[in-house]
């Protein structure tokens, strides 16, 4: 089986947000850059997969230089190849198009993504390739598994879970209980180096949304405390001036 | 030119977010001055949409939609959309929302903007505002595209009930359940409790709880209000608590009208899944708790006092005995 795990580039979780150009950048001054973690979710899943069944995993990434270090981490954990499309990512369908031309190109059986990433957010680009490439969608899953060219995947439904299966091709996102992510060790990171890292140019396609301006959520008016041995006032407030319930 | 809404259901009912989509796409489609058309796929709800502002409903029922399946669905608010000429289409974003976006917006070739929280600028172009990095701050976004499509993050928008009947139309599709490109092998569905995403009202607990036996409180004071429970990443990780009430960064976001934390420090990745929410609450023995900071109602103390006297209030309040 062919896999192909999308690696999207993203600040660290613990990031403090702030922007610059007045609010319509983000600031990237000494932030640290990370595999999107469902992304990692999604490489250490289809490792298991093809260590179990055969097969290879490469991983594409949607973004300029600057993410190399990131792709190299990837290939560090297991890929046996990166290919890069260089080009700014500003749109999920934008992204979303480089992705699904290289996946039919590649002629890969299964792509994963993340859930979404944890920048802008989307959770649109599993979606989008699926859809683009013609192929079964199966979104947010948390458990995966491939016999043949059939895919089985567990995944969350509003109000519980549901088990679905479909042929290959398909395109999978992950969640978190995929599996446990793996972190690389020495011998990886020392094969990494030497290991392909194509860089392809973007094919042509308008970007039809823009990110004009950022602002962060207004600033909370301040906790009102309230006395432990008093603790049954809180619910007063909520019901009498907040009529919460 | 016209908006659509899907106004999905869950075994014929209406979901909430739908009403409030539906609200949404009506005040949107007065600002654009056109109309405002809801779908209904399969086995609908019973209220007649015109309450909450649709002007007609297409109601798409057939082998194709008896369970959900994002292709069908898609395929289906497609059709009807272009044979409608809507030019802008709003669904919930809900775990079925959020599959089935991105293939209507593919198939109708519409722009995407997802996780939207507020009513769009129309006085200036087409200019929407989102969540990004986890919730941790918002950006607008302009769409520079004749067709769009966007989903709304469940309790974002009034609903409002001031509409009256609106048509109901029968709609025929050419979609067929040889449509259906993924077989459901087993579902399994928590009934009876309130769907965390759904809720208006969340009580939650961390580590701070000490073991799972100790939830008994939480339960409690969740089943007066009538409210849902969620928990820390820690605790779902030491399995005292189903993986489905893992709130934060890698569990679900929500954004209830009132979040109540117990236990619970407040890391920054647990407060990009709940931070949105409209009042928080906060019980931790320690002062300097990092969720204080977040919170509107703040009690210092421990839980195991705190929750039971706020059992108790809320029971008199309720006049639950
Ligand atoms: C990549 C990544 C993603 C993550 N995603 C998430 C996520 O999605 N969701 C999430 O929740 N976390 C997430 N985390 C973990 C997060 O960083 C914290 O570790 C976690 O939220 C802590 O959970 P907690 O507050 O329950 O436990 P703790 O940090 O152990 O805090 C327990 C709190 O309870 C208080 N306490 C103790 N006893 C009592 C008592 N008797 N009464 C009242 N209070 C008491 C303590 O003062 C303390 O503040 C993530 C971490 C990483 C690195
Ligand atoms: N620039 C990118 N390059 C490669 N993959 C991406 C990129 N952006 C998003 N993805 C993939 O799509 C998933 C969902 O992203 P999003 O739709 O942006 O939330 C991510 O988890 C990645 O797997």
């Amino acid at each position: 089986m062919k896999i192909l795990v999308c690696v999207s580039v993203v600040p660290d979780t613990t990031t403090k947000i702030t922007f610059t150009d007045n609010d319509t950048q983000f600031n990237k001054a000494g932030v640290q850059f990370i595999i999107n973690p469902y992304d990692e979710l999604a490489l250490t899943r289809a490792l298991e997969i093809t260590e179990k069944n055969g097969g290879s995993v490469s991983i594409i990434t949607v973004g300029e230089a600057d993410t190399d270090p990131v792709i190299r981490k990837a290939l560090a954990i297991g890929a046996a190849d990166a290919i890069r499309v260089d080009v700014e990512p500003k749109d999920g369908m934008f992204v979303a198009a480089q992705i699904a031309e290289q996946a039919k190109q590649g002629g890969f059986d299964l792509v994963l993504t993340g859930r979404e990433s944890i920048d802008y957010n989307g959770g649109q680009v599993a979606g989008l390739v699926a859809e683009m490439m013609n192929v079964t969608l199966i979104n947010v899953a948390m458990e995966l598994d491939a016999e043949g060219n059939t895919i089985t995947a567990t995944r969350d439904i509003d109000g519980g879970r549901e088990t679905l299966s479909c042929n290959t091709p398909c395109v999978v996102s992950a969640q978190k209980d995929l599996c446990e992510p793996r972190i690389p060790n020495m011998r990886g990171i020392m094969m990494a180096r030497s290991k392909p890292l194509n860089v392809v140019e973007a094919v042509d396609k308008f970007n039809y949304t823009s990110f004009d301006s950022y602002e962060l959520p207004p600033a909370k008016g301040g906790v009102q405390m309230i006395d432990a041995e008093n603790a049954e006032e809180l619910m007063d407030l909520l019901h009498n001036e907040k009529k919460l319930f | 030119m016209a908006v659509l809404v899907f106004a999905e259901s869950d075994n014929g009912k209406y979901k909430k977010s739908s009403f409030e989509a539906v609200s949404y796409g009506k005040d949107l489609a007065t600002q654009l001055g056109t109309s405002c058309f809801a779908i209904t796929i399969g086995n609908k709800g019973s209220e007649n949409l015109g309450k909450y502002g649709a002007d007609k409903e297409f109601n798409v029922s057939g082998d194709a939609f008896e369970s959900f399946n994002s292709q069908t669905y898609a395929k289906a608010i497609s059709e009807v959309a272009s044979s409608n000429d809507v030019d802008t289409i709003v669904i919930s974003q809900t775990y079925s929302g959020k599959s089935v976006a991105p293939l209507v917006a593919v198939k109708t070739n519409s722009a995407l903007v997802t996780g939207v929280v507020d009513m769009i600028d129309t006085s200036d172009g087409f200019k929407v505002k989102k969540t990004c990095f986890s919730s941790k701050a918002f950006s607008t976004v302009s769409v520079n595209h004749s067709n769009r499509a966007i989903t709304l993050i469940p309790n974002s928008y009034q609903i409002n009930e001031a509409g009256s009947d609106a048509e109901q139309v029968a709609t025929n599709t050419a979609v067929t359940s040889s449509d259906i490109d993924a077989k459901i092998e087993a579902t399994n569905k928590e009934t009876g409790k309130i769907a965390l995403t759904e809720a208006e009202l969340v009580v939650s607990a961390g580590r701070g709880l000490k073991g799972p036996e100790n939830w008994t409180m939480v339960e409690e004071l969740a089943g007066v209000l009538g409210a849902a429970t969620a928990c820390s990443k820690p605790v779902s990780d030491m399995e005292w608590r189903p993986h489905s009430e893992h709130v934060g960064q890698t569990g679900i976001t929500i954004k209830p009208n009132l979040y109540i934390a117990a236990g619970i420090s407040g890391a920054i990745q647990h407060l990009a899944g709940v931070g949105s929410s409209k009042v928080i609450c906060v019980i931790n023995t320690d002062p300097e708790a990092p969720f204080f900071k977040a919170a509107d109602y703040g009690i210092v103390g421990d839980a195991f006092e705190v929750l039971p006297k706020l059992i108790k209030r809320a029971k008199e309040i309720k006049g639950i005995a």
